[in-house]
C-alpha cells in the first residue's frame, strides 16, 4: 500500500509527557524506522508515495538482513517499526521478519493494502508479536474505493481484514487517504472507521510526491472542499471524542505554514527501500544531489551519524532567507525539503507551501488547477521501467 | 476540551490494551508508552501508575498501594491517577 506521508502521524508532539510534563526524548536518536518491504502491491493507486521508479523483486532484501536492520535499529534508540510497502503481504517471509522486528524489541505496526494478507498469515502474524495493523481505504463507498484503488473487490477485503484484527484484538488504525474524488466523505469514512472498531483514523490528505504528483491535477481538492473538510472533522472530533482518535492535517499546499516534515531531517525517523538504500524520508530519492548509503554496507548507526544525505539537511546551518532566521525554524524545520526542491529547484530553500516563501504563489497557483483526467495508476515494478516519469 | 471526560470509577480495573506498552529505554532516558504509530515519554510517576494497570488491580488499590510506596496524601495521589487514566483512556490506551 501507500500512504501519502505517514511521518507526520507517526510522532506527534503528545511526546511532552503523560501526567506531569516529562522531558522530551534526546533529539539525536531515531524513534521510527519504515521498512520499505517492497513496493510491489496488487492496487494501483494514483496517489502512491513509492517512487516512479520501482525496485524490482530480485532487488529486495532478504529476511537475514532485515533482522540485522532491526536489531541495529534497536540498538541505536529505535522504538517503532513501520512494515510497509508496496503492499508487506506479498513477502512470503512477512511473519519472519515481523517476527525479527519483535524480538529485537521494536514495537511493529503493519501498513498494509489490507489485501494479500490472509487469514492464516494474520494469525501467525499475531503468533509472532504483532502489536497494530494500519489499513487505508479509497473510500466509504466501495465501487469508488475499487476504482480508486483500481482493483475490484479491494474495498471488501479491507473490511474482510479489520473484522479479523478486531477478533483477534489487534489495535487497528483506518487509514482514509483524501484527494478531490472522495474528500467530499470524510464524515462516512470516519462512521466506517468507527463501525469497523479500529481506534484510529488518519485523514490523510494526498501529498504530492511519486505518483500523487503525476496524478496532482486529478486529486487536488478544491478550495471549497478544503474548508468543508476542515470542518467535517472538528465536529467528528467532538462527535467521537473517547472513541476513535482523530489525526488530520491541513492539505499540503492550502497551508499557510509547512509541515515539520518527518519531523525534521535526520532527527527521528529513518527509511530502508526495498533494496537497502537508507534515506531521511520516503521521497529523498527525488533530490538527485544526495547520496544515498546501504544497510549492505553500512551499519544503521554509521549511517544515521555519517552518511551524506542524513547530514545535509540536519539541524539548521543549510537554511537560508527566510527560514534562518525565522522563529518557526524549530517548529517546522523549513518544511519539506522534497517538495522544496521539486517546487523550487533548490532543495535549501523554504518549503514554498509557507506563505513566507517567495515561491509560494507558484504553490497556490498549483491548488488551483484542478482537471478531471483519468487517473495515471500506479504500476508493479516490472511494467514501471517502460513508464516514463514527468516532471 | 468541552467535551465531557471519560469517567473513572473506583472499581474499574485498568489495563494496557493489546498495542500499548510501557518500556524502559536508554537512549530515551527513560520510560516510554508504545502505541498505535505514537511514543509518549512518561515520566517516573506516570510509569509508576501505568506499571500498575494490570487488569486485576482496582483504581482504589492502585491509589492505595501509591500513597502507601511514596507515603503520599491518598487525595492527591487519587487525583494524579485519575488524571492520567482519563488522559490515557481518552486516547484509546488504556481499558477501563
Amino acid at each position: 500500500m501507500a500512504t501519502t506521508d505517514d511521518h507526520d502521524h507517526l510522532f506527534p508532539t503528545q511526546t511532552s509527557g503523560l501526567a506531569n510534563g516529562g522531558a522530551e526524548p534526546p533529539r539525536h536518536w531515531p524513534i521510527g524506522l519504515l521498512a520499505e518491504l517492497t513496493h510491489r502491491c496488487p492496487l494501483g493507486c494514483p496517489y502512491c508515495s513509492n517512487p516512479l521508479t520501482l525496485d524490482r523483486r530480485e532487488s529486495e532484501l532478504d529476511s537475514p538482513t532485515w533482522t540485522r536492520v532491526f536489531e541495529e535499529a534497536a540498538a541505536l534508540g529505535v522504538l517503532q517499526v513501520h512494515l510497509s510497502g508496496g503492499e508487506p503481504g506479498v513477502r512470503r517471509d512477512l511473519v519472519e521478519i515481523t517476527a525479527a522486528a519483535r524480538s529485537s524489541g521494536l514495537y511493529t505496526n503493519l501498513i498494509t493494502s489490507g489485501v494479500g494478507v490472509t487469514a492464516s498469515t494474520l494469525e501467525r502474524l499475531v503468533a509472532a508479536g504483532l502489536d497494530h495493523v494500519q489499513i487505508s481505504i479509497q473510500d466509504s463507498e466501495p465501487d469508488s474505493a475499487d476504482k480508486i484503488a483500481n482493483y475490484a473487490g479491494a474495498f471488501a477485503r479491507k473490511k474482510a481484514l479489520a473484522g479479523r484484527l478486531i477478533a483477534l484484538k489487534i489495535p487497528l488504525t483506518i487509514n482514509c487517504v483524501v484527494h478531490r474524488a472522495n474528500i467530499d466523505r470524510i464524515t462516512a469514512m470516519v462512521e466506517l472507521a468507527v463501525s469497523l472498531g479500529a481506534s484510529r483514523v488518519e485523514i490523510a490528505h494526498v501529498q504530492y510526491y511519486g505518483w500523487a504528483l503525476r496524478n496532482r491535477d486529478s486529486l487536488m481538492p478544491t478550495a471549497d472542499q478544503v474548508p468543508r473538510a476542515i470542518k467535517a472533522v472538528e465536529g467528528l472530533r467532538k462527535r467521537y471524542h473517547g472513541k476513535i482518535v482523530i489525526d488530520a492535517v491541513l492539505p499540503d499546499y492550502y497551508a499557510r505554514f509547512p509541515k515539520p516534515c518527518v519531523g525534521g531531517w535526520g532527527r527521528r525517523s529513518l527509511n530502508v527501500t526495498p533494496a537497502g538504500k537508507v534515506l531521511p524520508c520516503h521521497a529523498a530519492e527525488v533530490i538527485p544531489s544526495l547520496e544515498f548509503w546501504r544497510v549492505q554496507d553500512h551499519s544503521l548507526a554509521d549511517i544515521w551519524s555519517n552518511s551524506p544525505a542524513f547530514k545535509a539537511f540536519r539541524g539548521l546551518s543549510w537554511m537560508k532567507e527566510p527560514c534562518r532566521n525565522c522563529e518557526r525554524r524549530d517548529v517546522d524545520y523549513g518544511g519539506c525539503r522534497c517538495q522544496a526542491f521539486m517546487l523550487t529547484g533548490d532543495a535549501a530553500a523554504a518549503d514554498p507551501v509557507c506563505h513566507l516563501s517567495p515561491h509560494h504563489a507558484d504553490v497556490v497557483a498549483l491548488a488551483a488547477r484542478q482537471h478531471d483526467v483519468p487517473y495515471s495508476y500506479r504500476l508493479n515494478p516490472r511494467k514501471a521501467d517502460s513508464n516514463a516519469p514527468v516532471g | 476540551m468541552n467535551e465531557p471526560p471519560v469517567a473513572i470509577p473506583l472499581d474499574a480495573q485498568p489495563r494496557l490494551p493489546h498495542g500499548v506498552r510501557l518500556v524502559h529505554n536508554e537512549a530515551h532516558g527513560g520510560w516510554v508508552l508504545l502505541a498505535p504509530e505514537r511514543v509518549f515519554k512518561a515520566d517516573p510517576i506516570a510509569a509508576e501508575i501505568v506499571k500498575r494497570c494490570t487488569g486485576q488491580a482496582t483504581v482504589s488499590a492502585i491509589v492505595n498501594d501509591l500513597a502507601l510506596t511514596y507515603s503520599a496524601p491518598r487525595d492527591r495521589i487519587l487525583a494524579d491517577v485519575s488524571a492520567l487514566l482519563r488522559q490515557l483512556a481518552e486516547r484509546r490506551l488504556l481499558e477501563l
